[in-house]
């Protein structure tokens, strides 16, 4: 009996699914939150897996929001334990009052549950034995079953699932039979057996709108189709992966020309990630728009070429979906890790183009620009996913592109102009922007040639260890690189609504926890200005929201504060006035973890706060 | 490399090829490598082949890693593009260009150093990729540049110019390029131009991965008695399987040598190349036979040299993406981007 008054909430609730992976479990937890979408809630689903193949644990989580919050909440409202491997600490996360939903085929002892919390059995294991005698049909319909028992519980429309199951399994009735059976068989069961509904419901809204349901990866491998992607190299890395698989499937489908099925593409698995960012540079010095999708390990990899492609001035993108480090760290877990690592990446003075996307639909458009930017400053574009956003499903708004948008190629010197005797000089820099013209392999047959190199070389491409020579060519360098920042997405600001002397910066995937945060700083009574970076090198608005606080909060999902470090580096502002706010556990950062470690240095700053001012 | 280039003038009186260009046409800077070195030998043959070839300097990429052999490309075809990439490194960029735009001619050129240790891996996907190019390493068995450290091409045995000896096994280049696939194998010797120079035009002809190792003696480093690739030892122990001309398919083909002792290989670009058989049992259609032969001599201290693989009906990488004909980098929005109409498709289908 608990002694707890269980949670009573509306399209406002946690449920997590504890699994063992390899066990077919990921398409029905993915069904459940697709179902809750069909009704109108937004969620904001959340895979967290080991770096293995079968058998250790997994967990799939999904936020139901009808506020339509998409940072991870924390806490369980509902636990589905499916793993007795995990069972102890699956219970212990449910928050008091909650649901702990389990497979009641064997009697647990009472020692197992608590007794604050609703436990909620369902004989699975034997539904399943009694109607299936194939092994691995026991397994996968298992997990069919607990979905239909879920949709009773929760008050879901069974409709909207067999709806969805329908289009999954399009044109293969026999799975479609089986599954939809299966749905019903969890829910009968349910409905019989158990009361039904919980305190936990979803009841229909219009709250999802337009909004797509995607993830990071995927959009911005389609971002690579549409910016005019055309050689892909890479070498398979957790969480990148499926960025290349995601841009072969969508080029398969985008990508042949009709009349001859011949592909207007080029794909190339490397050997490794240092043959892969080679690939890039050569297609990309060859005037083809090539990228490589990589984490952190892989960038480490890279280095000597990104090095290359800054000082040759050779157009390369990578995306780097980041994970926990250093070295092989958390290959599953997330972080935004590799801020240092690639603003600097190499040896030598460099500086790097990096572009922050906060969800898949900035990771499409971003993605799409970087193409541009690495052609317009022929230099390395970094677009800094993580695994959060990449490799989960978010809800976006709707992918959008204008038919009239042409590719910015950059300053190329064709023939036509070689031949109206253009001054050609392969660093020369014409506009006073820093970016030279260069020109393609093959161009002119007496004019406009050149030798790349990275060593050092005089404006018109002449080798030369000059001091002069070489510092001219690095001043230009500098150039260009603030030629970049009006170049590269600007920040968004969002003031309080009263002004305020403290403000916070954060980025990328941080974004839908912090927008959640300052809700609850608010009701905390602390008013905060946002800053929403979402590019390196920073705009001039940067240095003017420092300047506007006398405290400003650098949010990020790292040790050591990189994206803070970045910013005192390159701003020359005093490191006090920076509080480095970081979550680094692999897990993706809260807004109650925000609200609180932003919430508790403002309450030590001895900040009155506007609520106890009013009253 | 250098930043000196040769005067302008020439005499008026130079022979021409098919495309009026003449020799000057296909020289580069002059060279800064050391007075003998045999990879000045290599840029003269490459330059030789080009112009029997009649190739639009301009149409040929050159690419090659870091290292006295990597700083070749410089002394060779003026006016075409060259990329002087990091050490190792050539065939990965090497193989991008290639995808980038299939229409130019591709010349990788690397030494031992940059394809045997650093680049081992990147030589050995290039050519299982059957990237088309023609992949020149420039082979001397010593690190020149930072004077006189055995390379892994460097045979168990044989001393530096220290008097130290090497107690590793070298890496035949020949026989792992025949092993992962290359469709075009060979080996020759810088002091050999009558062999080496239609060796690199057939190369160049060949569609697929075109592998040249030429022996390269270091003057300054490695060529002294005890080395196994100073110019004595290669002339002594030099063991050439054919002689061969390269005929471009633009005449009628007329071969005068004896029959029985010319073998005619038809290439894609409807070259033609003439083996005479120095070996008459030799056949370079044979790659199992090849690397045998190879094996074979090479435990007698001897360097076969000539055309040792050859399979004329390749296939490029390009063939095996199923590329389309047109250069991709010359692709644009209106043929690369699926467009707002395919995007709100994929928006309800992501609902």
């Amino acid at each position: 009996m608990s002694d707890k008054k269980p949670i009573s909430s509306v399209n406002d609730f946690v449920v997590r699914f504890a699994n063992v992976n390899g066990s077919g479990s990921a398409s029905a937890n993915e069904m459940f939150a697709r179902a809750i979408l069909r009704h109108g809630v937004p969620v904001s689903p959340r895979n967290i897996f080991p770096s293995n193949i079968q058998g250790l644990p997994t967990w799939y989580e999904v936020r139901v929001t009808e506020a339509g919050h998409l940072g991870a909440r924390g806490g369980v409202d509902m636990m589905v334990a499916m793993n007795p491997q995990t069972w102890d600490k699956d219970v212990a996360g449910i928050e008091p009052g909650g649901y702990l939903f389990y497979d009641s085929t064997k009697p647990m002892p009472s020692t197992k549950f608590r007794d604050d919390i609703t436990v909620i059995g369902v004989p699975l294991t034997a539904i399943t034995n009694s109607t299936y005698t194939d092994p691995r049909q026991r397994q996968l319909f298992k997990n069919i079953i607990y979905l239909g028992s879920l949709s009773a519980l929760l008050d879901m429309d069974p409709k909207l699932i067999e709806q969805l199951i329908g289009e999954q399994y399009k044109g293969k009735e026999k799975l479609l039979s089986s599954n939809v059976h299966a749905l019903h068989l969890g829910r009968d069961w349910a409905l019989q057996n158990l009361k039904c509904p919980i305190g936990l419901r979803v009841k229909k809204s219009d709250k999802v709108g337009d909004r797509i349901f995607i993830e990071g990866n995927s959009a911005a491998a389609l971002g690579a189709v549409y910016g005019g992607a055309t050689v892909c190299a890479w070498y398979p890395i957790t969480p990148s992966s499926s960025v290349a698989e995601a841009f072969t499937a969508h080029c398969r489908k985008y990508r042949h020309d009709p009349e001859t099925g011949k592909a207007k593409y080029a794909i190339v698995q490397g050997e490794d990630e240092l043959a892969s960012i080679g690939i890039v540079i050569g297609a990309s010095w060859n005037g083809a728009r090539a990228f490589t999708a990589t984490s952190g390990p892989g960038i480490s990899l890279m280095t000597e070429f990104i090095g290359l492609s800054y000082f040759a001035e050779i157009p390369a993108v990578i995306m780097n979906i980041q994970r926990a480090g250093p070295s092989t760290g958390m290959p599953t877990r997330t972080q935004q890790c590799d801020i240092i690592a690639c603003a600097y990446a190499s040896h030598g003075d460099t500086k790097h183009v990096l572009l922050f996307p906060e969800d898949p639909a900035e990771g499409f458009e971003f993605a799409a620009a970087a193409f541009d930017l690495a052609e317009r400053l022929q230099t390395t574009i970094f677009l800094m996913l993580d695994l959060d956003i990449g490799m989960n499903h978010r809800l976006c708004r709707p992918l959008k592109w204008d038919d009239a948008r042409q590719y910015d190629r950059g300053k190329i010197m064709t023939a036509e102009m070689l031949d109206e005797g253009r001054d050609f000089g392969r660093y020369l820099d014409v506009d006073g922007d820093g970016i030279p013209y260069r020109t393609y392999p093959g161009t002119h047959p007496t004019k406009g040639s050149y030798f790349t190199r990275g060593t050092s070389r005089d404006r018109y491409a002449r080798y030369s260890e000059e001091g002069s020579v070489y510092a001219d060519n690095m001043q230009r360098l500098v150039r260009k690189f603030e030629t970049a920042q009006d170049l590269v997405p600007r920040p968004l600001q969002a003031n309080a609504a009263k002004p305020s002397k403290y403000g916070v910066i954060y980025f990328g995937s941080t974004s839908p926890a912090m927008d959640e945060a300052i809700g609850l700083l608010e009701a905390r009574g602390h008013q905060l200005d946002r800053l929403r970076i979402r590019a390196f090198p920073f705009h001039s608005s940067v240095a003017s929201f420092l300047a506007e606080h006398d405290f400003v909060y650098v949010v990020e999902q790292n040790r050591d504060s990189q994206l803070r470090q970045l910013i005192v580096n390159e701003n020359g502002i005093d490191p006090v006035r920076l509080v480095p706010i970081v979550h680094y556990d692999g897990s993706p950062i809260t807004a109650r973890y925000i609200a609180k470690a932003i919430g508790d240095h403002q309450d030590h700053l001895k900040v009155t706060p506007l609520r106890k001012a009013v009253s | 490399m250098t930043y000196i280039a040769k005067p302008k003038f020439h005499h008026p009186g130079l022979k021409k090829n098919e495309l009026g260009y003449t020799h000057r046409d296909y020289e580069g800077k002059i060279s800064t490598l050391c007075a003998g070195c045999g990879h000045d030998s290599i840029t003269a043959s490459i330059i030789e082949a080009c112009y029997e070839l009649s190739i639009e300097p301009h149409r040929v990429a050159k690419i090659s890693g870091i290292g006295c052999s990597s700083k070749t490309p410089d002394y060779f075809l003026g006016n075409s593009h060259g990329f002087n990439s990091v050490h190792g490194r050539m065939p990965s960029v090497l193989t991008g260009a290639n995808l980038a735009n299939r229409d130019l001619i591709y010349l990788g050129v690397s030494g031992d150093g940059d394809s045997a240790s650093i680049g081992f891996g990147q030589f050995a996907h290039s050519i299982r990729r059957g990237v088309n190019m023609t992949y020149i390493v420039e082979n001397n068995g010593v690190y020149g540049l930072t004077k006189g450290q055995f390379s892994a091409t460097a045979d168990r045995g044989s001393k530096s110019k220290k008097g130290v000896t090497n107690t590793d096994n070298a890496i035949d280049l020949v026989a792992i390029a025949l092993q992962l696939g290359a469709t075009f194998v060979a080996r020759s010797f810088s002091g050999d131009k009558s062999q080496l120079v239609p060796l690199i035009a057939a190369a160049i002809g060949h569609k697929g991965a075109s592998f040249i190792d030429v022996i390269s003696p270091c003057i300054a480093f490695n060529n002294h008695a005890g080395s196994t690739k100073s110019f004595d030892y290669v002339r002594e122990h030099n063991d050439a399987v054919n002689r061969l001309d390269v005929l471009v398919g633009r005449d009628p083909i007329a071969v005068d040598y004896a029959p029985g002792t010319v073998q005619v290989v038809e290439q894609h670009d409807g070259s033609k190349i003439a083996l005479r058989k120095i070996d008459a049992d030799y056949d370079p259609h044979d790659r199992l036979g090849a690397m045998t032969f190879l094996q074979k001599h090479a435990a007698k201290g001897q360097i076969v040299t000539g055309l040792l693989y050859v399979d004329p009906d390749a296939e490029d990488l390009h063939a095996h993406l199923n590329t389309v004909e047109t250069p991709l980098n010359t692709l644009e929005a209106d043929t690369l981007c699926p467009g707002s109409a395919a995007l709100d498709k994929l928006n309800a289908s992501l609902r």
